[in-house]
């Protein structure tokens, strides 16, 4: 079922650590310029199905595809492959011992093989994106949260990726920050970038998303355009009804 | 007790005729110097070579790497240093044990004293380069990975730099321990500064004198290699981490 | 390789190999137990005492830190006959090296157990301290009841592993001739011209002793601290 609007598919995948099963037969597909929503409860997984996206983890059944790469080949460059899908941390792993230019401009240079004067100029310019162009100088470690993550996002968009994976940028955030980070995000939404995005922010599944998938125990239980998912309550399972009761309420 | 001290004792001749008391311990200062700075090179090289061996994803590698460390390091120094002095020559075919035994004797102890400290050390501070990549939290070696560096990129920009500020407190006291260490050559004949000391504590019947000289240079040599490292940390700390600090 | 190995040589050897086993033993026991208690005292002292004492702690534990443990026990084998003839009075004392090789381990290794059981004390949080001082506790009833028997569990680990360092640092009597171990294993395997053997042998048991002490650290350190992997 290979569409020219496909840009990932993850077919029939199963994962396991030792006896543990992470993933358990888990499907879907997004198109391009699609946003999709993750979410589930803790330990059901999500982290892990992003990781297979890109290839971090290997898994023992299924296929996954990238655009015309075959995540789950062995024969497939993962390095290529992942300088193409960007990957946003919920603790942002900005390199420490690098300033801010540095960590947008490091990649460029070693994965992509850009001239240091382009690279810098890419960065700059993601950095005015999001920004953040006036810390260019400074270190992670003294920038707040906030900042930390759009710098995040910058880096990743600095290797111009087809693919964004969100594994929930803001959830160690205070409260205070998240919304700056929301709104990068959904910028990027509206520019057409194609997003999987594991959160608990229901106000940007609502607003930004296209649909949301839900996971319980490494199944993918729901997978439904996000009207459904929100207004539709009675068609929906009984442990996505908890987890929006439990998750609304607050 | 009437010791009775005689500070000038090194300005003497030595009674063997081969130069002044002060002369001859600031020999072994330098064999002391002589073998633990070669020494210590080689084992940081060694040691950086099989820590990052024990981190990779390769088993060989890391199996291999791993009995290195344990058979290394549980072993006590001055046994490894007799087996290769006493038992390694033996061992080796006849044509190569000749050779060895037909050096300059004085090489072949300080070739044989480096061997052994280098492989003791090598084998300790390896364990220090592995604790120090492990500390890099996965999450950086995934951003890493996601960015598309190889396996050597991210060891090279991303894990070893960071590892590099954590791995310098324990490398400088195995330099300090390698220093120290160096001692044990005064067991095969290479009177560096410990084996210089006793010698000529007994040639010239001063014993306190030139124990307490020695003592101070170790101390201070321990003490500028102290400061030293002091100070490349302060260069290498990273900005805003707390870590460092102390 | 041409060496023609003649292993029943360790078995002629034996009875000579175990007095030296003997003195190890000997040697490593005082050292640990004398080692452990000084140690913990000057931690003690270092952390808590007053300023001149902790000073005085200070200085003590780096100069025996920065000196070669070889240096240590040749000041303490020229040493001992001098101090112990005025200690006794008696001028034609005579004082064998075995003393001279205790206190150079219990005094230099103490110095080592003192860090090891400062970073155990420091590695206690120090809410503890102040729950304990706000509970009406004296530092004094704080420190023995609630720090030092965390701290010391904590530091296990770490303690097995200086004793390992302590067994194999003790080879280095072998310097004032004493007869321990590996001085026994030289001297033997001289006289029957058969240092090969004689060593390998030493090394394989030093290598069995201490990678079983190596191993029982890691596991407890693991059982500690069951997070870390
Ligand atoms: N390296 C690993 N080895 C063994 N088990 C693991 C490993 N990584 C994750 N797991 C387990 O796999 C399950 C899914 O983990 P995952 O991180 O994907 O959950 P998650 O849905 O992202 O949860 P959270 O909301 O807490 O981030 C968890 O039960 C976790 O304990
Ligand atoms: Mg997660």
């Amino acid at each position: 079922m290979k569409n020219g609007d496909d840009m990932i598919e993850i077919k029939n995948v199963s994962k396991w650590y030792g006896d543990f099963k992470v993933l358990d037969d888990c499907s879907a597909v997004v198109s391009k310029g699609e946003v999709v929503v993750v979410c589930g409860p803790s330990g059901s997984g999500k982290s892990t199905l992003m990781k297979t996206v890109n290839g971090l983890e290997p898994v023992q059944q299924g296929e996954i595809r990238v655009a015309d790469t075959v995540v789950t080949d062995r024969k497939t460059r993962l390095t290529a492959l992942r300088s193409r899908v960007g990957m946003v941390f919920q603790h942002f792993e900005l390199f420490p011992h690098l300033n801010v230019l540095d960590n947008l401009v490091l990649a460029q240079t070693k994965v992509l093989k850009r001239p240091l004067a382009e690279a810098r100029e890419r960065a700059m310019l993601l950095l005015r994106r999001v920004d953040m162009e006036a810390f260019s100088e400074k270190f992670p470690g003294n920038l707040s949260g906030g900042q930390q993550q759009r710098v995040a996002v910058a880096r990743s968009l600095a290797m111009d990726p087809m693919v964004m994976l969100f594994d929930e940028p803001t959830s160690a955030l205070d409260p205070e920050m998240v919304g700056e980070v929301l709104e990068v995000m959904m910028q990027l939404a509206r520019e057409g970038m194609t997003m999987i995005v594991v959160t608990h922010e229901m106000g940007f599944a609502r607003k930004v998303s296209n649909r949301v998938i839900f996971m319980d125990r490494g199944r993918i239980v729901e997978d439904c355009p996000k009207d459904d998912f929100f207004e539709r309550r009675d068609e929906r399972s009984e442990r996505a009804r908890d987890f929006l009761d439990k998750i609304l309420q607050h | 007790m009437n010791y009775s001290w005689d500070w000038l004792i090194f300005l003497q001749p030595s009674i063997t005729g081969e130069g002044a008391y002060g002369y001859l311990l600031l020999r072994g200062l330098l064999w002391t110097l002589a073998i633990s700075s070669l020494s210590w090179v080689l084992a940081v090289a060694i040691a950086a070579a099989v820590g990052i061996a024990r981190t990779l994803d390769f088993v060989v590698l890391r199996f291999l790497a791993a009995t290195y460390v344990n058979i290394f390091r549980n072993i006590p120094l001055l046994v490894q240093l007799f087996l290769w002095y006493f038992v390694v020559p033996e061992l080796l075919p006849t044509a190569w044990g000749t050779a060895i035994k037909r050096m300059d004797p004085l090489l072949n102890q300080y070739f044989t004293v480096v061997v052994g400290l280098t492989l003791y050390t090598a084998a300790k501070a390896s364990e220090h380069i592995r604790s120090g990549i492990e500390s890099v939290s996965a999450g950086q070696k995934q951003a890493g990975r996601s960015l598309g560096l190889t396996t050597a990129q991210s060891y090279r920009y991303v894990i070893l730099p960071q590892a590099m500020r954590i791995v310098i407190p324990p490398m400088t006291s195995d330099f300090l321990n390698v220093f120290k260490n160096s001692s044990v050559a005064l067991t095969i004949g290479l009177l560096e500064l410990a084996g210089a000391t006793y010698q000529l504590s007994e040639f010239s019947a001063q014993p306190f004198e030139f124990f307490a000289a020695a003592t101070l240079i170790y101390m201070m040599i321990t003490y500028t290699v102290i400061l030293l490292m002091r100070a490349v940390e302060r260069c290498t700390r990273i900005a805003g981490s707390l870590g460092a600090a102390s | 390789m041409n060496y023609a190995f003649e292993w029943g040589t360790i078995l002629r050897a034996w009875p000579y190999l175990m007095q030296g086993l003997q003195t190890t033993l000997l040697l490593l026991v005082v050292g640990v137990v004398l080692g452990i208690a000084l140690g913990t005292v000057l931690a003690i002292c270092r952390m808590f005492g007053p300023r001149p004492l902790a000073a005085l702690t200070t200085g003590y534990v780096n100069l025996f830190r920065s000196i070669p443990l070889i240096l240590t026990i040749f000041w303490f084998y020229i040493m001992m006959p001098g101090v112990m003839r005025v200690l006794t009075g008696d001028p034609n004392l005579t004082v064998g090296p075995i003393y001279a090789a205790l206190a150079a381990l219990v005094l230099a290794e103490a110095a080592y157990f003192c860090e090891i059981v400062r970073a155990g004390i420091g590695s206690v949080r120090s809410g503890q301290m102040q729950a304990c001082l706000s509970l009406g506790l004296t530092r004094w009833q704080a420190l023995t009841n609630v720090i030092l028997p965390q701290a010391f569990r904590n530091m296990t680990p770490s303690l097995l592993n200086q004793t390992i360092a302590l067994l194999k640092d003790t080879s280095l009597v072998y310097v004032i001739s004493m007869n321990d171990f590996l001085g026994a294993a030289v001297r033997i395997g001289q006289r029957d011209g058969r240092v090969v053997e004689v060593f390998i042998f030493v090394a394989v048991v030093y290598f069995v002793v201490c990678s079983a002490g190596t191993w029982l650290a890691g596991w407890l350190q693991k059982r500690l601290n069951p997070g870390k992997a």
